[in-house]
Parts: structure tokens; C-alpha cells; sequence
């Protein structure tokens, strides 16, 4: 059974911080959850999906987040309470709906949940979500541990009620895949029931109609919410603060952060001179209550991540109320005591906090650092990162290599996000030029194969996945058929949102509850739109090679190529090696063939080794998942591969 | 078993590659440690992020609070290690004169090891270095015991076996036959106890 409908009220249980979001959600009686997979988010509507028949919900994975946050609100306007979930760079995405939510209001409680990445530990951008509540003007809450993850989720659906807005609540990779001890609360029995009403007066929130007009009306309804939300909060139980009544120093900080302040109180032994003001409420901020704290001491230390927020806003409150509290000496980023960019961590805060109190702290004995520290490059080599072994990618994006190299007109792979965003690393044999957001590779090839005009004559390729095809390749595919760009996608179909944990999408047949659902076939939707579509498997290299040539040369419009092979973690296939793989060292020549060890130098596989004592290649079969690619790389044919029975 | 903590927090960091099984060796530990009572912290790294990569879980167990997710340098009391260099690599950021180690001998070799850019340490210079930045260090060919048993990922079990095994935490046997029944269908659990008795075997035997 999943912890998560676990009916044993005030059971101390250990929660990932997604699973408690997900529970307050549950304890909370929400009906509806939609979202997109996204590290570190996704883990919420996966849990969800777990127990929706259990508790009789309604929860699936869309094919964006614009359209979650559609699918969500729809509930809500049927006074169900729902939950939307991404991550970060999904608020862009659904930022436009996001806008007129916020300016029509919701019924049932309705919860965004955003969980960013600072330090862009599984991103490529660590952009920041919180500034998106302030410039629709709804609530933000930000869970500084594991229970409260928990327990204000639960109350995010209340205060949306109450005020009848969609609410934020950011949480961040360290909340979010962290774990911690979460008493559990209890799960309600009410039966849920979905109507939708639109026949009362015009303006009339409950009844009438669900729309942003008349948008100045609405729009100062809005900030009528955000002031009411400004005085619920100056009570709220998710402000805390420790430490003396009047410290030398007071950290404001949130998330996170909350952690990472109070572990360097504690080792600095500060507890008596610094007081720490953890917000849970962080847009908008509670004036009285950061006057009360600002009045209390003479300088003030503002944690947190990413670009600062709420740095600026205690400082709009500390200037505003300069008359009564003083004027303040202020350290965060605007000054460089923390640093803008990268995450937090609690040697950070210790750093900063030491230098503003004027305290010294070893981290390590100086002989244990001088002797540890030169082994970081003599004992523990890097790990850089790869495509796991037996990893469809890296077959296919040697195939693009190879096929590349052989075009020799210095073609290029524009790309999006997927695990294939490491085609941009030795890997992926460095074949990725472009990397931005989901769908764009696409939209930037489309833009490339139309610069023939201006003399532009390299092969333009773009390369997608399959759930990031129905994401976002979509409407770029048809810019590009529409203005005859001259272009060939690659589409690496792996069969699931393996990045994330193989989510299902709009081309599988099966729903994240479990149910049958129609798929869509992404070849042709290619070939309705008008694009040339083949299919082939990428560990049939040859022929896959001699396509990607083939279709290089094509200079007509749009080429798609599918390439289909599963992931090598997918539930089918883990654990199960097709081949059993082995190098006949007796053919090997080592350093002496003259391939330069492709095998090793060049392919790059971390399932096939080099023999140091032998000086020649070896298969790690711990590591090797039985793909059999390696076998066509190697010039003398001393990788062999053997069916398993 | 150890009757309480010896440090509050008690700080315990499992490193591994992606694919060793660490996450779940930190969940079995970390719930073996809240069926006793204690707040649990856990922090981790995972996702497309650590594709071949390092992976660390970073356990804070506490009788008070919740701690910070990531420990502070210098501030490991327990590393265990699944892969020998990344031992190392944990204690150079994490480590302490004070630290206790256990490591799998098992080499998994970088990417820039394979292509010839870097070097891999010799198996006797890795025993003699963590020997020497640790107070104890505990070698074990969990790989290798976990091939005997059939499968490979065993080794994260028998890792955990090893930890159990040399009495610093406050946990038993019976505590982890309780966790994994929770969690492991019921064809599982012999084979995890089995793989989880070699791990202590092998500390008693050192």
C-alpha cells in the first residue's frame, strides 16, 4: 500500500518532500491533480496517480503545463479542490494561462505547485519561479521542511478559498528530494461532486460565468485578494522565529534555506546573537510582523536562492516603515555576502555569517584538509556524465556522428531537453550545437532551414523525444512544414518520459492511472502534417546511417526521422540483457590497431572498459546491459556478441 | 548495536554511481532509523543529473529536529561507500580525522578513465589513503559476494549488512527485516536477508 493513503492518522512516517506535498494534498481532499514530468517535481502527480482509484481521484500526466494548469482549473471551476505541478521553467510555459487565472478567479481550492532547481542540478536553466506570483498577484507559500511541506499544502487549499485565487507554493530540489520524519494527518471521507455553474449574474464569482473581463474590475479584485492575504498572514503559524529578543543579527530567509541558516547558528555557536526569521509566507510579505523583527536589531542577513525576492520585498518593507524600525544595515546578494547564482548550502550561510559576526570556523582540522585536499585530483578521477549502458542514444547519436562526418558538410543537431541534452557532451559525441528549452531545437531548425537565401548550406538536423514531441515539437514542426524549411527531425521515440521515470504520454497506450487510453502515432502526425517520415531502429547502425545520409541530402522541405528502440531502464528491458557481450582479446589489437581505440576513446561506453594490465578492451559485464552496439565499432570485429537464450 | 547516538546529528553519507542502488540503501537505513524513534534528514541528488555520475545520500538522524539536507563540510561521521573512489571523493569534502569508513571494492570506471584521460588509483593506494584519512576503514567485495548471490545489486545490501555489523548505529537485524518486508515483495526478503547477513559476516570476519 502506498504510504500516501495510509489511514494511520499521527503516524510518524519518512516522506520525500514531494510525497508530503502530495499527502497535504490528499489530507486537503483534493479531487484533481495534472502536471508534466520534470525533475525535481514529478514525483507528486507519480505518487497521486498511485492511489487514485484508492481515494477516487481524478490525476494524469498532460501533454504540458499550460494545459495541466487548464485541466486543473477546470475542477476548480466545478468546485472541485486541484492541484497543478511542474517545474520551474513549466510556469513559463503555462504563464499565459497563468495570467488570466489569476484575473478570473477559481472556485475550489486550487494549488500551483512549482518546484525549481537552483543550481540547475537537473536543468539547464535554474530560473525562478517565485517572481511569477508577485507579477500575477497571487499568494506564495515556500515549506521550510518536510512537515510543513506537508501541512501547508493542506492549508494552501484553504486560504484559496478563502480568497478565492489560485495559490503558489514553491518548492525547490532540496525540499522537494529531501526526506524527513512527517506525522501524518488525517484523510478525508467527503464525497466529491463536480458541477459547473454559469447561469447567475455576470460578475457573480459562484455563479456566473469564468472569465477575466472586465479585466480592471477583476484586476482590482485581485489586489483586493493579495491585501486580504498581506493580513492573514501576519498571523500565520509558517512564520517562525528563534533566537533572542534582540539579536545582533536577524536572517530572513525561506525554503530551504531555512535548514541551511540553522545548521550555521549551531555550528558557529550563535544561537545567542543571531535570531532567525523563517517565512512561509513569502508573497506578500506581512508588514507588521517583518517591522516587529526589523525593529529589533540593527542589521539584517537575507538567505536565499537565485535571483533575490525576498531580499527586495523585506527591503520595499523596511524602507517603508524607515520612521518606525530604523535604518538598517542589509547583507544578501545586492552586496555580495551570498552569492546570485548556484544553490545554497549550509557552508554558504556559515561563510557569510562568520565574516558579518566576526567569528572563525575550521571546517576540517588544517592537516586533515592539507592532506585530503591534493587527492581530488591524484584518487578521485571525475565521473563525467553519460548515457546509461545499453542507453539508446548513445547508438543513435553515433549514428548522427558517423553520418555527419561521412555528409562532411558540417552539418548540426539543434536541440531540446530529454537525457539526449548530453549529445552535446563527448557522449554524445559532441553532436548537439543548440540547446534551450523544450521543443525549441525544432523551432530553431525551422529558423536554420531557411537561411539557404543567405548562403547557409550545412545539413540543418533537429532531435526530439517522443513525450517532448507532443510537448512542445508540435507547433514547430508545423512552422516548418508550413514555411518548407529545409530540414530533417530526428524523433528519439524510447517509448516513455524516460528521463523523468517513464511517465506515459500521448503515445502510449496506457494512462498514469493505470487505464487504456488511445495513443497517438507520432509518425503520423509527421506525415499529416505533410513531412517525409521514416522509421528505423538505431541499433541497426548501417542502415540507420545510410538514412540519416539519405535524407541530408534530400534538400525538399521537412524530413522526420523516427528512431525507436526503448530505454534501456525501462521496466521491460532492465536487468535483462539481450546479448551477452565479450572482446576476444586474441583479436584485439590494442593501441597497435590504428582505430585509435574507438571503442574506448571514441565510444565511450561505460560498460566496455580498457584492460590496463592486458592493453586491450575488456566488458565489464556488471555494467554492460547487452545492447550489442559496440560489436559494429570495433574495425577488427573482437567485440562479439551472443544471443541470451 | 550502539544503545544511542554518538553525536547529535549523527551524520551518515552512502555514495555510489547512478544505478548501485544508494537511494534505496538510504531509504532502508533512514527507516530502519525512524522505526527507533529518531528525526530523520535525508538529502539526495538524482535524476538525469547523475547518469554515470556521482551519487550521495546524505543522512542526518537526530532526536530532535530535522536537519539541513546537505551535511556541512567536514562533518561525516559514517561514509558508506559503494565504489572505492568515490569514498575518497566523499571524504575529501565531507571527511574528518574522526570519520569511520566502510567501501566495496568493486572499481566502476569513470568515462575519462576508459578513454585514457585520467587515471584510475590502484586497489593498494586506495586501502592505503583511506586508511590514512579515516579513524577506521572496512573493505569488503560486496560486488563480488552479491555475483555469488545472483545479482549485482545486491551489493547496496550487503553494504547495509556491513554498516549494521560494526555497532555504531542504533539499529538491528530484526530492524531492517521490518523495513524491507514493508517494501520488497515477500519473494525478496530472503534474498535481502541472506545478502544482508554476508554484509555483517564480513565485518565480524575483519
Amino acid at each position: 500500500m502506498s504510504i500516501l493513503a495510509d489511514r494511520n492518522e499521527g503516524a510518524q512516517v519518512l516522506l520525500m518532500g514531494n510525497e508530503a506535498i502530495a499527502r497535504g494534498a490528499l489530507e486537503a481532499g483534493m479531487g484533481v491533480a495534472a502536471g508534466y514530468p520534470g525533475t525535481p517535481s514529478s514525483e507528486i502527480i507519480e505518487g497521486l496517480s498511485k492511489v487514485a482509484s484508492e481515494l477516487n481521484l481524478y490525476v494524469e500526466w498532460s501533454v504540458n503545463e499550460k494545459v495541466a494548469l487548464e485541466v486543473a482549473a477546470a475542477a476548480s471551476f466545478a468546485r472541485l479542490r486541484s492541484l497543478c505541478v511542474m517545474k520551474q521553467n513549466g510556469v513559463n510555459v503555462a504563464s499565459d494561462f497563468l495570467l488570466h487565472l489569476a484575473g478570473s478567479g477559481i472556485r475550489g481550492g486550487m494549488v500551483l505547485v512549482t518546484c525549481d532547481d537552483p543550481g540547475a542540478l537537473s536543468s539547464v536553466n535554474e530560473g525562478e519561479s517565485r517572481h511569477f506570483a508577485k507579477m500575477v498577484e497571487i499568494p506564495l507559500l515556500e515549506p521550510g521542511d518536510f512537515q510543513e511541506a506537508k501541512d501547508m499544502t493542506k492549508w494552501a487549499f484553504e486560504l484559496s478559498e478563502e480568497l478565492k485565487t489560485l495559490v503558489m507554493l514553491r518548492s525547490v530540489t532540496r525540499t522537494s528530494h529531501a526526506s524527513g520524519n512527517v506525522k501524518l494527518g488525517k484523510l478525508p471521507d467527503a464525497a466529491k461532486r463536480a458541477e459547473f455553474r454559469y447561469d447567475g449574474f455576470i460578475l457573480d464569482l459562484d455563479t456566473g460565468i469564468m472569465i477575466s473581463p472586465p479585466v480592471t474590475y477583476k484586476h482590482g479584485l485581485q489586489q483586493a485578494r493579495i491585501a486580504r492575504a498581506r493580513e492573514i498572514f501576519e498571523d500565520s503559524p509558517f512564520n517562525t522565529y528563534e533566537g533572542p529578543e534582540k539579536p545582533e543579527l536577524l536572517i530572513v530567509t525561506s525554503s530551504a534555506c531555512n535548514l541551511y541558516s540553522k545548521e550555521a547558528i549551531s555550528l558557529l555557536g550563535l544561537k545567542d546573537r543571531v535570531g532567525l526569521l523563517k517565512m512561509g509566507t513569502t508573497w506578500p510579505l506581512p508588514p507588521k510582523l517583518l517591522a516587529k523583527h526589523l525593529a529589533a536589531t540593527d542589521k539584517v542577513l537575507i538567505v536565499e536562492e537565485v535571483i533575490q525576492f525576498l531580499e527586495d520585498n523585506v527591503k520595499i518593507i523596511a524602507a517603508e516603515k524607515a520612521s518606525a524600525v530604523g535604518v538598517k544595515t542589509f547583507y544578501g546578494k545586492n552586496d555580495g555576502t551570498i552569492p546570485a547564482v548556484g544553490e545554497m548550502n549550509p557552508d554558504i550561510v556559515i561563510g557569510a555569517l562568520a565574516k558579518i559576526m566576526g567569528v572563525t570556523y575550521e571546517a576540517m582540522p588544517k592537516d586533515y584538509e592539507q592532506k585530503t585536499q591534493p587527492l581530488t585530483f591524484s584518487m578521485a578521477p571525475n565521473r563525467e556524465l553519460t548515457f546509461c549502458p545499453g542507453c539508446p542514444h548513445r547508438a543513435s547519436f553515433w549514428n548522427l556522428h558517423v553520418a555527419l562526418e561521412k555528409d562532411g558538410r558540417k552539418g548540426f543537431v539543434c536541440g531540446d531537453i530529454g537525457c539526449y541534452s548530453m549529445g552535446l557532451l563527448p557522449c554524445g559525441y559532441n553532436t548537439m550545437k543548440t540547446l534551450h528549452s523544450m521543443g525549441s531545437g525544432t523551432g530553431i531548425a525551422s529558423g536554420f532551414g531557411k537561411l539557404g537565401q543567405f548562403g547557409l548550406d550545412q545539413p540543418v538536423l533537429a532531435i526530439c523525444g517522443d513525450s517532448t514531441f507532443f510537448h512542445a515539437v508540435m507547433p514547430a514542426l508545423v512552422n516548418a512544414v508550413h514555411h518548407n524549411a529545409n530540414i530533417t527531425l530526428v524523433v528519439l521515440d524510447n517509448s516513455g518520459t524516460a528521463m523523468t521515470g517513464f511517465q506515459p504520454h500521448p503515445g502510449l497506450t496506457v494512462s498514469a492511472m493505470g487505464e487504456s487510453v488511445p495513443a497517438l502515432d507520432i509518425a503520423q502526425i509527421c506525415k499529416a502534417m505533410g513531412a517525409k517520415v521514416e522509421i528505423k531502429d538505431p541499433f541497426a547502425l548501417e542502415e540507420t546511417q545510410a538514412t540519416l545520409n539519405r535524407l541530408m541530402e534530400d534538400t525538399q522541405g521537412v524530413k522526420v526521422l523516427i528512431l525507436r528502440q526503448l530505454c534501456g531502464l525501462s521496466p521491460e528491458k532492465k536487468a535483462k540483457k539481450r546479448y551477452e557481450v565479450s572482446v576476444d582479446q586474441a583479436v584485439c589489437i590494442g593501441e597497435g590497431c590504428g582505430c585509435n581505440r574507438l571503442c574506448t576513446r571514441v565510444f565511450r561506453c561505460p560498460g566496455l572498459v580498457w584492460d590496463e594490465e592486458a592493453g586491450k578492451a575488456r566488458i565489464d559485464e556488471v555494467i554492460c546491459a547487452g545492447c550489442g552496439v559496440c560489436s559494429f565499432v570495433c574495425p577488427s570485429g573482437a567485440i562479439r556478441k551472443q544471443e541470451v537464450a | 548495536m550502539a544503545k544511542q547516538l554518538t553525536k547529535d546529528p549523527f551524520n551518515i553519507i552512502i555514495t555510489g554511481v547512478g544505478g548501485q542502488g544508494n537511494v534505496m540503501a538510504s531509504r532502508v537505513l533512514a527507516n530502519m532509523l525512524v522505526g527507533k524513534g529518531y528525526q530523520i534528514t535525508i538529502g539526495e541528488t538524482f535524476g538525469a543529473s547523475q547518469r554515470g555520475g556521482s551519487v550521495m545520500s546524505h543522512i542526518r538522524v537526530s532526536e530532535k529536529s530535522s536537519w539541513s539536507p546537505q551535511i556541512p563540510r567536514g562533518q561525516a561521521d559514517i561514509v558508506v561507500a559503494l565504489e572505492p573512489i568515490d569514498a575518497i571523493r566523499v571524504l575529501i569534502t565531507y571527511g574528518n580525522p574522526h570519520c569511520l569508513v566502510l567501501t566495496n571494492t568493486r572499481a566502476i570506471y569513470p568515462v575519462g578513465v576508459i578513454a585514457g584521460e585520467l587515471n584510475y588509483p590502484g586497489q593498494d593506494e586506495i586501502r592505503k589513503t583511506l586508511t590514512d584519512i579515516s579513524a577506521k576503514a572496512w573493505f569488503l567485495d560486496a560486488t563480488e559476494e552479491a555475483l555469488r548471490l545472483g545479482n549485482p545489486i545486491l551489493g547496496n545490501i550487503i553494504m547495509i549488512g556491513a554498516t549494521v555489523g560494526t555497532d555504531v548505529l542504533p539499529v538491528t537485524r530484526d530492524d531492517f527485516k521490518e523495513v524491507i518486508a514493508r517494501s520488497m515483495p515477500k519473494d525478496k526478503l530472503e534474498m535481502n536477508l541472506i545478502a544482508f547477513d554476508r554484509g555483517v559476516e564480513k565485518i565480524k570476519c575483519q
